[in-house]
C-alpha cells in the first residue's frame, strides 16, 4: 500500500509539474523574445478556465469548452498585447510590473463582473472519468494521467515548433538579437503578438484542464503564477528546457515534500507535532530549493543569456 | 628599469574556442605611457577588463604595487589605486559631473557607510572633486548632469574621476574615441602631463596620439603580444608592419 | 532662503494630512481619522520601499513580507502579554509586551533580519530575477503564516485591546493618528537624510550604473544590501502600526497584493521622490474610499487608472506638480 501511495504521489507531482510547465513555457517565451515580465499571465489561465466552464456548461461538451478556452485565452492574449503590452517592450521592468499588475485587477474584476462571485464547476469529460490500475495494487484517476499526457505532448510540440518551423526560427532569432530580426524583414509586431497569444493559449489550456479538478474562480491563477515564477527562476529565464526541468522539479518537490516531510519529522517527534512542523516546512520547501539553486547558480539551471 | 607598478604575467582567457588573451605579459613602470595597440578584435578591451577586475582570467597573474590582485574584485582594485576609464562612457547619467567625481572622492576617503551628513555641504568631498574637474578642464560644466555632457566632455569626466581616485596607475580605454581634432589635441597635452603623476596603460586607435605620447608600445594581435618596444622599434618591426601597420596604411 | 517647488508641495501634503483628523472631528466624521491614519501608515511602509526601489532601483515585489512580519510581531507580542504566557524559543523565553516602543523595536529587528536573509540571496541577481525572487520569498512567508496554526493560521490573530504608549491614551483615534503621523515624519526625515548622505550617493549611483560604482572602489552589493535591510525595517515598523490600527493581523498582510500595492503607491506618488509615497498613499486611500463607496467594482477602475498612469503619466503626482527630479 505504501508503494502505491508513493507512486500516486509521484504521479500527482508530475501532474502539477506539467501544469506548471504550460504556464512557465509561455512566461519564459514571452520574456525570452520580448524581454517582458508578465504578471497577468495568471489571469490568462483564469480566462481559459472560465471560458471552458462557461462553454461546457452551455453546450454540455467539455471538448468544446477546451477548444473555447484555447481560443478565448489566445484572443484575450492578442487583444491585451495589441492594446497594452506592446507599449511596454521598451519600458523598464518596473513599468512592466505595474502595468501587468493593473491588468490583473482589470481582468479579475472584469471576470467577476461577467460571471459573479460564485465559483463555477467543470465536470471531467465522460471519456476520461474513472481510474486505471497502477503498480502496487491501487488505482489512479485517468483524467490526471491525461493531463500528464497533454503536458508531455505540448512539451514535444513546443520543442518541434521552436527547432523545426519558420515561426520557431524567428522566435530563436528574436531571442538572440532583437534588431537583427527586424533587419531580416520579419514583421516584428505580428511575431510578438503571435508569441504572446501562443503563451496565453498554453496558460488557458492549463487553466481549463485544472478547472475540472478544482473550482473555477477569480484569483485562481495567482498562486499558479507565482509557482511558475519559481519555476523559471530555477530553470533560467528564457529557456524552455529550463522551464520543463524546473516545472517537474517544483511539482515533484512540492508534492513529495507535503507527503514525506511529516513522516520524516515523525521519526523524531510525536505525530501531531510532526504533522505541524512537516507541513509548515513543506509549504516553504520549493522556495528553499529555489534559494539553494540561486546561491549556487544565480542565473538558474539553464540560463539562456546573461 | 624601475620597479613595475603593474605587472601582468602569462594571462590567458578564452571564450569557448576563441582565445581572447593568450599568454600576455605586460608591465607598466613609473612615469611612462605604455600604449596598447592592435587591430579591432585583438582583445584589447578584454585585457583591460581582466586587469581592472571586471572579467576573470582563466590563468596568469596580475600584480599591482607589488602584490598579487588576481583574487580581488574590481572595487577592491580600484580602492588600491587602479583608475580606469571606459571605452563606452560609463557614468551615473542622472548625477551632475560634480557628483560623479564626488563619488570617487568619497570612495578614496574610506567607507560609504555614512548615513547622515549631506554630501553637497561636505567641503571635504566637494573641493577635491572640483579640483579634479578643473584639472580635467570641466570646471564650468560641474553642475551639468552627465547625460547632458558632450561625448568629449564625458571622456574628460572619466579622467577627472580617475584623478580624484588618487590613482597609482591609469587604465585608459580609447579616451580619444569620438573626439574632434581639437579635443584630441587638448587631451594629448593633458595625458602628457598626467604620466608624471601615475603611469598610464593606454589603449588607443588614434596613431598620431599614440606615437606622440607613448614611451613604449605593445602590439596585440589575436590575443597575443607580438612585439613590445619604443616607438621607433615598433615602427620598424617587420612583423608589426606585416600584421598591423602595413595592412592599415 | 528660497523654497523649491517640490519642498512647498511636500509641506502642503504633510500639513494637509495633519489637518484631516481635526477637520473630521469638527465635521463629526470620526471615520476619516481612521482613513488619515491608514494614509500615514501606508505612506510609511512605502517610504521604506522607496529607499530600495526609488533610490536603489531595487524593484522588490516582496515588501509585504516585511510589512507582515512587523504586523505579526505586534500581534504575537500582544497575544502573549494578554495570555501571560512567555514566548518560548526553546533555549530561552521572553515575555510578551503591550508597549508600543517595545513592539516597534521587535518589529524593526525582525524586519531587518528577514530583509538581510532575503536580500543576501536575491541581490545576487538583478532585473527580472530580482522581482520574481523577492515575490517568491514573500509568498513563502505567506504560506508559512497560513500553515502555522499557533498564531491563527489562515484566520489571523486579533489584538484584543490596542497596545499602549507611555503617557498617551492610544484608544483615542486622534492620539493614535498623531503617533503614526510622528513616525511618518521621522520616516520622511530619515529618507531625506539618507538620500543626501554618502551612503545615498553610492546607492543612487549604483542604480544608475553599477559598473561605475565598482570602478571607483565601492562594492555595490553591500550598499544595496544595507539599503534593502533599512527598507525592510521601515516597512516592518509600518506593519506593526497597521496591526494596531486594525487590531488584527492576518496572512493577507503578507500577500502579494500588498506588495503590489506598495509599488502602486510609489508610482502614483512619484518614484524616488521624498513625498512620493505619502502622496501615493493619500491618493490611493482616497480613491479606494470614494470609488469603493460608488461601486463594488472599484478595483476595475483602479486598474484602469493605474494603467493610464504607467502608460501616460510617468513621474506620478509629485512629478506632475513639481517637474523632474534634480540631483545637485
Amino acid at each position: 500500500m505504501q508503494t502505491a501511495l508513493f507512486i500516486e504521489q509521484i504521479l500527482n507531482g508530475l501532474q502539477l509539474g506539467v501544469m506548471l510547465f504550460l504556464m512557465a513555457a509561455g512566461l519564459t517565451l514571452i520574456f525570452g523574445v520580448m524581454g517582458l515580465i508578465n504578471l497577468a499571465h495568471g489571469s490568462l489561465y483564469m480566462v481559459g478556465a472560465f471560458a471552458c466552464a462557461a462553454v461546457a456548461g452551455a453546450t454540455g461538451s467539455f471538448w468544446l469548452g477546451l477548444a473555447a478556452s484555447l481560443a478565448a485565452a489566445a484572443a484575450a492574449g492578442a487583444l491585451v498585447e495589441i492594446l497594452v503590452i506592446r507599449r511596454l517592450y521598451e519600458r523598464d521592468h518596473l513599468d512592466q510590473v505595474l502595468a501587468t499588475f493593473a491588468l490583473i485587477l482589470i481582468l479579475s474584476e472584469g471576470t467577476r463582473w461577467l460571471f459573479g462571485s460564485f465559483p463555477l464547476y467543470l465536470d471531467i469529460p465522460p471519456l476520461l472519468q474513472g481510474t486505471v490500475p497502477i503498480p502496487g495494487g491501487s488505482r489512479y484517476q485517468l483524467y490526471r494521467l491525461a493531463i500528464i499526457g497533454v503536458g508531455v505532448a505540448v512539451a514535444v510540440g513546443l520543442f518541434l515548433l521552436i527547432s523545426r518551423t519558420r515561426l520557431g526560427m524567428r522566435i530563436r532569432a528574436g531571442e538572440s538579437d532583437r534588431e537583427m530580426i527586424g533587419a531580416l524583414g520579419v514583421d516584428i509586431r505580428t511575431l510578438y503578438t503571435v508569441v504572446f497569444a501562443l503563451g496565453a493559449a498554453l496558460a488557458g489550456l492549463a487553466g481549463a484542464m485544472v478547472g475540472a479538478l478544482q473550482s473555477v474562480q477569480v484569483g485562481m491563477g495567482e498562486p499558479v503564477l507565482i509557482l511558475a515564477f519559481v519555476v523559471i527562476v530555477i530553470g533560467g529565464i528564457g529557456s524552455i528546457k529550463g522551464a520543463l526541468v524546473g516545472a517537474l522539479l517544483v511539482g515533484l518537490t512540492d508534492t513529495m515534500g507535503r507527503f514525506l516531510l511529516p513522516q520524516l519529522f515523525g521519526v523524531f517527534m510525536d505525530p501531531s507535532r510532526a504533522g505541524l512542523v512537516g507541513g509548515a516546512v513543506a509549504s516553504m520547501l520549493i522556495y528553499i530549493v529555489m534559494a539553494v539553486i540561486l546561491a549556487v547558480r544565480p542565473q538558474g539551471l539553464f540560463a539562456a543569456k546573461g | 628599469m624601475a620597479e613595475a607598478v603593474l605587472a601582468i604575467r602569462d594571462l590567458c582567457k578564452s571564450f569557448g574556442a576563441l582565445r581572447a588573451t593568450e599568454n600576455v605579459s605586460i608591465d607598466l613602470v613609473p612615469g611612462e605611457i605604455h600604449a596598447l595597440i592592435g587591430p579591432n578584435g585583438a582583445g584589447k578591451s578584454t585585457l583591460i577588463h581582466q586587469i581592472a577586475g571586471t572579467l576573470k582570467p582563466d590563468s596568469g597573474e596580475i600584480e599591482f604595487l607589488g602584490s598579487p590582485v588576481s583574487h580581488l574584485g574590481a572595487a577592491e582594485r580600484a580602492r588600491m589605486g587602479l583608475g580606469r576609464s571606459f571605452q563606452v562612457s560609463s557614468l551615473a547619467p542622472e548625477f551632475s559631473a560634480l557628483r560623479n567625481v564626488m563619488l570617487a572622492v568619497q570612495s578614496r576617503q574610506g567607507t560609504s557607510f555614512r548615513f547622515f551628513k549631506p554630501v553637497m555641504r561636505d567641503a571635504t568631498l566637494v573641493e577635491p572633486a572640483m579640483e579634479a574637474l578643473e584639472r580635467a578642464g570641466l570646471k564650468d560644466r560641474a553642475r551639468v548632469p552627465a547625460a547632458e555632457l558632450s561625448h568629449g566632455e564625458r571622456r574628460q569626466l572619466e579622467i577627472a574621476i580617475a584623478l580624484a581616485l588618487g590613482s597609482r596607475a591609469f587604465l585608459l580605454d580609447e579616451p580619444m574615441a569620438g573626439m574632434g581634432p581639437e579635443g584630441s589635441k587638448t587631451l594629448t597635452g593633458f595625458l602628457d602631463g598626467l604620466r608624471r603623476e601615475a603611469p598610464i596603460l593606454l589603449v588607443e586607435h588614434d596613431m598620431d596620439a599614440v606615437f606622440a605620447l607613448a614611451d613604449r608600445i605593445s602590439v596585440l594581435v589575436y590575443g597575443r603580444v607580438i612585439a613590445t618596444g619604443t616607438v621607433e622599434e615598433i615602427r620598424s618591426d617587420p612583423e608589426v608592419r606585416r600584421a598591423y601597420l602595413g595592412g592599415a596604411e | 532662503m528660497s523654497i523649491s517647488r517640490e519642498t512647498a508641495i511636500n509641506l502642503v501634503l504633510a500639513l494637509l494630512l495633519l489637518a484631516v483628523p481635526f477637520i473630521a472631528m469638527q465635521l463629526g466624521k470620526p471615520f476619516y481619522v481612521t482613513l488619515a491614519t491608514r494614509m500615514a501608515i501606508l505612506g510609511l511602509a512605502a517610504i521604506g520601499l522607496n529607499i530600495a526601489l526609488g533610490l536603489g532601483g531595487l524593484v522588490s515585489f516582496g515588501h509585504a513580507a516585511f510589512f507582515g512580519i512587523g504586523g505579526y510581531a505586534a500581534g504575537i507580542l500582544a497575544s502573549h502579554a494578554f495570555s501571560g504566557q512567555p514566548l518560548d524559543f526553546g533555549l530561552f523565553a521572553v515575555p510578551g509586551s503591550k508597549l508600543m516602543p517595545v513592539i516597534w523595536a521587535v518589529a524593526i529587528l525582525a524586519g531587518g533580519l528577514l530583509a538581510a536573509a532575503i536580500g543576501s540571496i536575491s541581490l545576487r541577481t538583478s532585473g527580472v530575477y530580482f522581482i520574481m525572487i523577492t515575490l517568491a520569498f514573500a509568498q513563502m512567508t505567506y504560506y508559512f503564516a497560513i500553515s502555522w496554526p499557533a498564531y491563527g493560521g489562515e484566520d489571523g490573530l486579533s489584538i484584543t485591546i490596542r497596545n499602549t504608549f507611555p503617557g498617551v491614551n492610544t484608544l483615542v483615534p486622534q492620539n493614535y493618528f498623531l503617533i503614526c503621523y510622528a513616525l511618518l515624519v521621522v520616516g520622511l526625515v530619515l529618507f531625506a537624510v539618507l538620500r543626501d548622505s554618502r551612503f545615498g550617493a553610492a546607492l543612487q549611483a549604483s542604480r544608475q550604473n553599477e559598473v561605475r560604482v565598482a570602478s571607483v572602489g565601492i562594492a555595490p552589493f553591500r550598499i544595496k544590501l544595507a539599503a534593502f535591510v533599512i527598507s525592510g525595517m521601515i516597512t516592518a515598523l509600518a506593519g506593526a502600526l497597521y496591526a494596531d490600527l486594525n487590531r488584527f493581523v492576518s496572512p493577507s498582510m503578507l500577500s502579494w497584493h500588498m506588495s503590489g500595492e506598495f509599488i502602486v503607491l510609489i508610482i502614483l506618488g512619484g518614484v524616488g521622490r521624498l513625498c512620493g509615497p505619502l502622496a501615493g498613499a493619500m491618493l490611493f486611500v482616497m480613491f479606494e474610499y470614494i470609488l469603493g463607496g460608488l461601486t463594488e467594482r472599484w478595483q476595475f477602475f483602479l486598474g484602469l487608472l493605474l494603467l493610464g498612469v504607467v502608460l501616460f503619466a510617468r513621474g506620478g503626482l509629485i512629478g506632475l506638480l513639481a517637474g523632474r527630479a534634480r540631483h545637485g
